[in-house]
């Protein structure tokens, strides 16, 4: 492609509501700029992680580069920034944001704005992008593309007249989402003979290349040979390749210069010296100062992760160094638990994060996981005057040392019809919420602001907001600090023995609660043995609650004969089988499955 | 087959019939009723099966032979003589001990119980189930208890003076009385031996779509009906030597005895088991490729598997320990040439512990409890 001059250069990304059609519309406008014909569209381009396209969210931002002819007859070149969908990749959305000049906001013609709608619109709006609304869905028969129009502008405050109201699905009116690209978002700045100063917006490893640097040049030119500095890590090492971005593919180039999106690599072996946020700049004439708003994110939740089979140990340790060179947000160190042998304590963003991660290394890795209940980042002011970090519940001090304990909260803004907001309330109160404040959007929608403490949400608070909700309400967060707590840690005893890999820390005020759901949760999960298995809920020494698994009385082949001998012995291995996938407890046998069930225990009734 | 059998050893035969007039609720073996002219077929491949094996064992001597189905009792006597005289001329059978056939009510005859006793035939083994005309429904049998003693009384006067009577505990509908009843009515019978059988509830059943969530029977009342079939059997001179065996002294069945002390038998006919040198194989379970397997002159062997070192000895204990006696540790010794502590040790220990199995004077044997977990020690050995 020939060189195309700066103005005629858009940067942009797409923020949406999950399920507004985000990627849909990314698709359509790769397919529409004729850089690909239908049929090799696999279904949606950008999400191209197997798991991000089964699960439909977008976990790491990627980019692609289009050319497209406009009306006017020029060719512009867009690039593509994609976004990730999720609140637990808010910093990497942001860093996403900070390197474009644009945004097209898509809203679903049907469902209007909704929470992370919201979020990331007032994140691009932080960032002094151009917003240019969309008005999607608009072949949903429920579709009202005219009252959305109002709401963008009421709520968020933005013209949107002439918003393109398309149909991404069916392809309908995706031009005039094209042509808006090249009138409305601005051309990008910056000086191409200045000093290098570029954005690294996600970073991935690629077993040939090394670690691609996915970067936004703002000033200056980087090619081949240039030896690049990373301000924040100060990793520094020789380009070897720079380049753009097809479908799906690198394609390499000359150099980058200002405004050009694109990637760099320099034979570098992990992501850890290529942090997203971070300033490339040119070791031999660098700039003066960062690009603003770099920040090391750090794990939110943590959880015990442990080969079901202990022999897999070093497989497990593999994966994971594996998945980090790709992912510096994930943080794992060993551990040994009593119940669960050899693993590792693993902080994620949050709790997709972990599933994500945990999906990954099963599927791709072909491990079979024990996963303890997450757990945030406790503060624990001991007798002593000294504060230690607990992120595991086995290590936090004997109650006799805590002077008292600290826990994360976040500001959440939930978004909900008019209807549910009782229903919301009530959970929010459930969940230990400081309400903030609550502002009506329109007539029958509300947005609800509450203080949550993260280890209410990390276990199945979304789950409990739709159901409450039927579906309805939409929640967004941010970190907003520690706050003092009456927290405790709640002991599970099985026949009498504690289970390090069972025991949690939670809100006094829920301990009894939590520790009866425990005991119910986990009488169903293990299966009866010859003997009666109490099981207790104890805070100390104190038992809160128990359940008992019977006895089993009997357990026989009433038949055995010519016939059946081969038939039976498959029975009988099934259930040593069976056997062998569970963890020893003193003389009880507990299923793998059991420590995991433990993971969502609310709104069973 | 390989043709190295030995000569000497005797074993077992078993003759599947696959047919009956309804099939029963509960069960889940190789059975259905079939026309006249399927039976006639069928008996025909059977007799030609059996002269495919002719050859291959060598003329090795039978001294067990059982016909189990099925109701073999529905065989016509025109064809059930066919079958029998097949068996004499296939098999060696100068030193047969018993030879049951399985007999339902309602399907047996003066003539064909006239023919069972020409032939040889010197135990039956009859399905009466329950004497509760209700429990009789619930399990689908198509005879009342009535009937039942009709075909019992029959089967004396022409001479059987080896009879088993099948009963079965844990029936939809069944109390702990109810049982008892049937337990008291099969006592005053005097059969020389009586299987008492907990319904299991195989999947693919009525039965089991009916209850697999809930057990007609709950599992305390089930155990009882376990305790007291013992209790109440060895008062009037049965002796429990199998999990649902009772038997007068000296009347065990020899043929059933073989499954659980690993001798060797060979199974004719459709779905047929056989166990012989060291392997495991059993027949073609589709009627119309099972004869025409036969037809071309092939032995219809479907499924065959090797046994390991490691899986014989598993079997060893596992069908072992189904007898009362349990098992020998000088036998394990002289089968597979290593202790069997040095084999099992910890599973044994384990299970002793659990007071489960106990280990006495060369036998290693299930304890009560152990019986009504057996499963669970079973599993050990796997």
């Amino acid at each position: 492609m020939a060189v195309i001059k700066k103005s005629h250069i858009r940067n942009f990304c797409i923020i949406a509501h999950i399920d507004h059609g985000k990627s849909t519309l990314a698709d359509r406008i790769i397919e529409k700029t004729g850089l690909l014909t239908s049929r090799e569209m696999q279904s949606q381009i950008l999400d191209n992680m197997e798991l991000e396209r089964e699960r439909g969210i977008t976990i790491k931002s990627q980019a692609v580069r289009i050319a497209y002819t406009a009306k006017n007859g020029e060719e512009y070149l867009f690039n593509l920034i994609d976004t990730p969908g999720h609140v637990d990749f808010n910093y990497e959305v942001s860093r996403s944001l900070a390197a474009c000049e644009g945004a097209i906001l898509i809203v679903d013609a049907a469902q209007g704005i909704e929470a992370q709608t919201l979020a990331n619109c007032y994140l691009a709006i932080d960032h002094d992008l151009e917003i240019m609304p969309v008005i999607n869905k608009i072949d949903l028969p429920s579709a009202e593309p005219e009252r959305v129009i109002n709401e963008i502008e009421d709520v968020i405050g933005i013209e949107a007249q002439d918003a393109p109201q398309i149909s991404a699905k069916l392809g309908t009116n995706i031009e005039a989402v094209l042509e808006q690209i090249v009138t409305k978002i601005p051309a990008p700045e910056g000086d191409e003979n200045g000093l290098l100063k570029a954005l690294i917006f996600d970073s991935v490893y690629d077993a040939y290349k090394g670690v691609i640097i996915f970067c936004r040049i703002f000033d200056g030119t980087v090619k081949k040979g240039t030896r690049i500095h990373m301000m924040a890590t100060g990793m520094e090492e020789e380009v070897v390749e720079v380049g753009t971005f097809g479908a799906g593919q690198f394609i390499p180039c000359e150099e980058l210069t200002a405004g050009m999106v694109g990637y760099i690599t320099a034979s570098l072996k992990n992501v850890e010296g290529t942090r997203v946020g971070d300033t490339v700049t040119d070791a031999e004439n660098p700039c003066k100062e960062a690009l603003p708003g770099y920040k090391k994110v750090l794990p939110m939740v943590y959880c015990g992760l442990y080969p079901a089979d202990g022999a897999k140990y070093q497989d497990l340790r593999d994966a994971l160094e594996k998945l980090q060179l790709n992912d510096a947000a994930l943080q794992f160190e060993a551990e040994t638990s009593v119940a669960l042998g050899f693993g590792f304590r693993c902080g994620f963003l949050g709790l997709l994060h972990l599933e994500v991660i945990e999906e990954r290394l099963e599927r791709e890795y072909n491990l079979d996981l024990v996963t303890t209940a997450p757990g945030v980042v406790y503060h624990v002011y001991k007798t002593n005057g000294e504060m230690v970090e607990v992120t595991n519940p086995s290590n936090l001090p004997d109650p006799s040392e805590i002077e008292h304990m600290e826990e994360p909260v976040v500001e959440a803004e939930i978004m909900v019809t008019t209807e549910f907001v009782g229903a919301i309330m009530k959970l929010c109160q459930e969940r230990r919420g400081v309400y903030l404040g609550m502002e009506y959007m329109e007539e029958t929608r509300a947005l609800l602001k509450y203080i949550l403490p993260l280890n209410e949400i990390i276990y199945d608070f979304f789950d409990s907001l739709k159901s409450r909700s039927r579906g309805y309400a939409s929640f967004d967060y941010e970190m907003k600090g520690y706050e003092r707590a009456e927290l405790v840690k709640l002991n599970i005893l099985i026949n009498k023995e504690e289970v390090d890999a069972l025991s949690f820390i939670v809100h006094e005020s829920s301990a009894y609660e939590r520790g009866r759901k425990m005991c119910q949760k986990l009488k169903k999960e293990i299966p009866r043995h010859l003997f009666e298995v109490p099981i207790q809920a104890a805070i100390g020494n104190k038992v809160i609650a128990r359940e008992t698994v019977k006895a089993v009385r009997k357990d026989v082949l009433a038949k055995c004969y010519g016939g059946d001998i081969s038939r039976k012995r498959k029975l009988l291995e099934k259930q040593k089988e069976g056997k062998k996938r569970m963890r020893q407890i003193g003389s009880v046998e507990i299923p793998q499955k059991a420590f995991m069930s433990v993971l969502k225990l609310d709104d069973e009734e | 087959m390989r043709e190295d059998i030995e000569t000497k050893q005797t074993m077992g035969l078993y003759i599947h019939i696959p047919f009956c007039i309804q099939k029963c609720k509960y069960c889940d073996f190789l059975s259905f009723p079939a026309t006249e002219q399927i039976q006639c077929r069928y008996v025909e491949a059977l007799a030609k099966e059996m002269e495919l094996w002719k050859e291959k064992t060598g003329f090795r001597p039978v001294d067990t032979i059982f016909i189990g189905g099925g109701t073999p009792s529905v065989i016509s006597v025109e064809k059930m003589r066919i079958l029998l005289e097949a068996v004499r001329e296939n098999f060696q059978i100068n030193r047969l001990k018993e030879f049951t056939v399985e007999c339902n009510p309602c399907t047996v005859s003066g003539d064909k119980l006239q023919l069972y006793r020409d032939m040889g035939v010197n135990r039956l083994s009859i399905g009466m189930q329950s004497t509760d005309g209700s429990e009789l429904k619930s399990l689908g049998r198509i005879h009342t208890y009535h009937e039942f003693l009709q075909s019992y009384e029959m089967a004396r006067d022409y001479g059987f003076e080896n009879i088993n009577i099948d009963i079965m505990s844990a029936v939809p509908g069944q109390t702990l009385e109810s049982y008892e009843k049937t337990l008291k009515c099969v006592i005053k019978l005097r059969p020389e031996h009586i299987s008492s059988y907990s319904l299991i509830l195989e999947e693919g059943t009525p039965l089991y779509d009916l209850y697999a969530g809930e057990p007609p029977v709950d599992e305390e009342t089930d155990r009882r009906m376990y305790e007291r079939t013992e209790e109440i059997l060895a008062c009037a001179g049965y002796e429990r030597y199998e999990i649902s065996n009772y038997a007068r002294k000296g009347l065990e069945c020899r043929h059933n005895l073989k499954y659980w002390k690993r001798e060797e038998y060979l199974g004719i006919g459709l779905g047929a088991s056989s166990f012989m040198n060291h392997s495991r194989f059993s027949n073609e379970r589709d009627m119309e490729i099972y004869i025409n397997q036969i037809h071309s002159g092939n032995l219809p062997v479907a499924e065959k598997e090797e046994l390991s070192p490691w899986d014989e000895k598993s079997e060893f204990m596992y069908l072992g320990l189904r007898c009362m006696e349990g098992i020998s540790e000088k036998r394990f010794y002289e089968c597979f040439g290593e202790k069997v502590e040095h084999c099992f040790g910890e599973e044994i220990l384990r299970c002793q512990e659990q007071g489960l199995l106990v280990r006495e004077e060369g036998r290693i044997f299930l304890t009560r409890r152990g019986i009504d977990v057996s499963n669970r020690v079973f599993a050990e050995f796997i």
